[in-house]
């Protein structure tokens, strides 16, 4: 199987607003892609189609994940089967260590692929590493879930979970608005610290800027809610320069 | 007995009370006789509450009047060393058992405070050294709210046999938290029972007193207790109640609470048992610069109903209340939180704040929420507020979106919910006693070992 992700025609409602219409996308296992598109053309909606959120309805078309129908999953069977979604605006959850989160999130998926859950000594121990890999400071994972944390802290939490939960597809939803340089850095080493071979990701961003530290394979454009271009890493470089003026909402 | 197969009214009390009065702890006390004489004309007058007393107005007392309850005897066989505890147990510590109200074991190991703690049962004070009791148990329920809205209350005060009697002397900390377990053991018929505790922590006293209230069994049982705090100049009493009664169990709980200047009242219930509760505090804030902190969470499933009726009255300057209740309502039970702050003409520079917070985890879950706030002080700083609301569904999302499952992912959210009243308590090794039981609720069970 040499897909991991197979979108094929996909329509989906949000609110009975039809966003998506008739979206095409392959990603190939072991290629970093990233989509780029101007604000409301149904980025963040396609992240959580794929995720399975309430709300968002496909009307039709079909999602293949390592060749299976991806839509029938539950969000915490996606999640098992290594779906991960660096969310745009991460939640927050008072009166949840971010300890107790992260270690329940990675035991479920363990325990979702047959392993043994992770022990409180192993945990912590993983968790060290992982954060002194990406430079996170421990003050962080002590904190309750996103709360009190600013855009940038909250952006690097969510990179500190995908580093812990390891995904076969990580899907980045704008990680790099709104961060400086150094916490721009940290999203790209998370990223490319997963390459490998059996693994993909989805990287949607605004910039350019996040694509000259993770060297995406493919670059796509989203617009009125397909797939509007598709070109090598020099497209981002060409958006940059041209802006999304092209692909304008005029037709919608 | 015959009343059992007559469903319960006021006139049954009263005529309990008849056949009882002779024979009930310090008949011989001329004030006492007084005193449950008023209690029980009191009652009669009142009957049991109904819709037509304000302070009832959301809770009916169906369950309590469908059966009929008969005075509960000599205490029912229990095995004491297998009750749970809600303290670690190191060895050491202070614990009371009753059982259906009677005093059956007083572990007093007050090896580091010979001096200043009497610690005990009212019973036995009442046989052995009445004359302080006198002042404190008359004190309360003659208010006028009180008249009109705590008929149970009445019939507590005629009908109490027995109780936690606790003074701590000038001075004097309690280092160790006394712990009291409060049992009811349902027989072959209902049993009804009327405990009377009395706390006095006279000036710079300290102590912490845990109330666990369990029911072994699934019969039905009444529980009516009656509660006197006064805490003297300076004194701070930490106060928590675990009420997990069985679950037929019907439980009445009133409890004032007086102050004096400088006083703390640090107050924390937890309700997760029996059919039908109500917890009514009166705070009364009567000495300058005192402070009362009332804080609690419920957790209701099947039809269980609870009531959580509050009153604190600011009467004097700089005096303070922070109050925190909340709850997490499933299936078709129902809540009910009446708090009112009344803050007196004389109770300048005084703030108080309360807040109710509910979740609804069930379309047909039911929260009645009255907040109330009356300020007759032109100097003070008070806010009141009620939520209700489902779980977020955006954490729900994040959580599942991580690969935790949908249930676990609720109980996730309901417990960080629910702990935020857990994390202000002060008394060490409760905490982690207290999240437990709230996991044994998520898990749909009680988390107690039978015996
Ligand atoms: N929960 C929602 N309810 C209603 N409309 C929504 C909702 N989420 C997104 N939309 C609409 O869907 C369109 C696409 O939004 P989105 O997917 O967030 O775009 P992008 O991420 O590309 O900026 C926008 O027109 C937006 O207003
Ligand atoms: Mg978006």
């Amino acid at each position: 199987m040499d897909s991991l992700l197979e979108i094929k025609n996909l329509h989906a409602r949000v609110d009975g607003k039809p966003i998506l219409k008739g979206l095409d996308l392959v990603i190939p296992t072991g290629e970093v892609h990233a989509i780029m598109g101007p604000n409301g053309s149904g980025k963040s909606t396609l992240a959580y189609v794929l995720t399975g959120r309430d709300g968002y309805e496909v009307t039709e078309g079909e999602v293949l994940y390592k060749g299976r129908d991806l839509l029938t999953l539950t969000p915490e069977q996606r999640a098992g089967e290594g779906m991960f979604l660096a969310f745009q605006y991460p939640v927050e959850i008072p009166g949840v260590p971010n300890t107790t989160f992260l270690k329940e999130a990675l035991n479920a998926q363990r325990k979702y692929r047959g392993e043994d859950p992770l022990d409180a000594m192993e945990f912590v121990k993983l968790m060290r590493r992982k954060t002194k890999e990406l430079g996170i400071s421990d003050d962080l994972i002590k904190r309750q879930v996103n709360v009190g944390f600013s855009g940038g802290e909250k952006k690097r939490n969510e990179v500190l979970q995908m580093a812990i939960l390891e995904p076969t597809l990580a899907v980045l939803d704008e990680t790099d608005s709104g961060l400086d340089i150094d916490a721009l850095k940290i999203v790209a080493e998370g990223v490319n610290a997963l390459r490998a071979p059996d693994r993909s990701a989805l990287i949607i961003t605004h910039y350019q800027r996040l694509l000259e530290y993770i060297v995406p394979d493919r670059v796509h454009v989203l617009a009125h809610g397909r797939i509007a271009r598709s070109g090598g890493k020099e497209l981002a470089i060409e958006l940059e320069r041209t802006g999304y003026a092209a692909f304008a909402e005029a037709a919608a | 007995m015959p009343e059992s197969a007559s469903p319960t009214t006021a006139q049954s009390f009263v005529a309990q009370f008849g056949a009882l009065r002779d024979t009930l702890p310090g008949a011989g006390l001329p004030w006492l006789r007084e005193l449950r004489e008023d209690g029980i004309a009191r009652f009669a007058k009142l009957g049991l509450p109904g819709p037509k007393v304000e302070a009832w107005k959301y809770t009916r007392l169906r369950p309590l009047e469908r059966i009929g309850f008969v005075p509960a005897g000599a205490a029912a066989q229990v095995d004491l060393d297998k009750l749970p505890a809600l303290l670690p147990h190191t060895g050491v510590g202070h614990r009371v058992v009753f059982v259906n109200g009677r005093l059956r074991q007083c572990l007093a190991l007050l090896a580091d405070q010979p001096e200043g703690v009497e610690l005990g049962g009212l019973a036995d004070a009442l046989r052995h050294d009445p004359d302080p009791l006198a002042a404190e148990l008359g004190r309360n329920g003659n208010g006028a709210r009180a008249r009109d809205g705590q008929p149970l209350f009445a019939l507590n005060t005629a009908m109490m046999q027995d109780g936690l009697v606790l003074r701590v002397r000038r001075g004097i900390s309690v280092a160790l938290p006394i712990e009291v377990i409060y049992v009811g053991a349902p027989g072959p018929e209902p049993v009804a029972f009327h405990p009377r505790n009395l706390i006095v922590l006279e000036p710079g006293a300290r102590a912490t007193v845990v109330e666990h209230h369990i029911g072994l069994g699934a019969g039905a049982y009444f529980a009516n207790g009656g509660t006197d705090i006064r805490i003297e100049e300076g004194a701070q009493l930490h106060h928590y109640k675990i009420q997990d009664e069985g679950p037929e169990a019907i439980h009445i709980a009133t409890t004032h609470v007086e102050l004096a200047r400088d006083a703390l009242y640090d107050g924390f219930i937890l309700s997760k048992g029996a059919r039908l509760s109500r917890q009514e505090v009166a705070v009364q804030l009567a000495g300058e610069g005192s402070e009362c902190h009332l804080n609690g969470a419920y957790m209701l499933r099947g039809e269980q109903h609870c009531d959580i009726t509050t009153t604190i009255d600011h009467l004097a300057p700089r005096t303070s209340s922070r109050e925190v209740f909340k709850g997490v309502i499933d299936d078709q039970a129902r809540a009910v939180f009446q708090g009112r702050i009344t803050v007196h003409r004389d109770a300048q520079q005084s703030n108080g704040h309360q807040l109710s917070k509910a979740l609804l985890l069930s379309d047909r879950a039911e929260i009645d929420a009255k907040p109330e706030l009356e300020i007759f002080a032109d100097d003070v700083k008070c806010s009141h507020g009620a939520t209700v609301g489902d779980l977020d569904r955006d954490a729900l999302f994040y959580l599942r979106a991580r690969g935790i499952p949908e249930a676990a992912a609720r109980d996730i959210l309901i417990e960080a919910f629910l702990a935020e009243t857990i994390n202000n308590i002060a008394a060490e090794g409760l905490c982690p006693a207290l999240m437990s039981s709230i996991g044994h609720w998520l898990g749909g069970t009680t988390g107690r070992t039978e015996p």
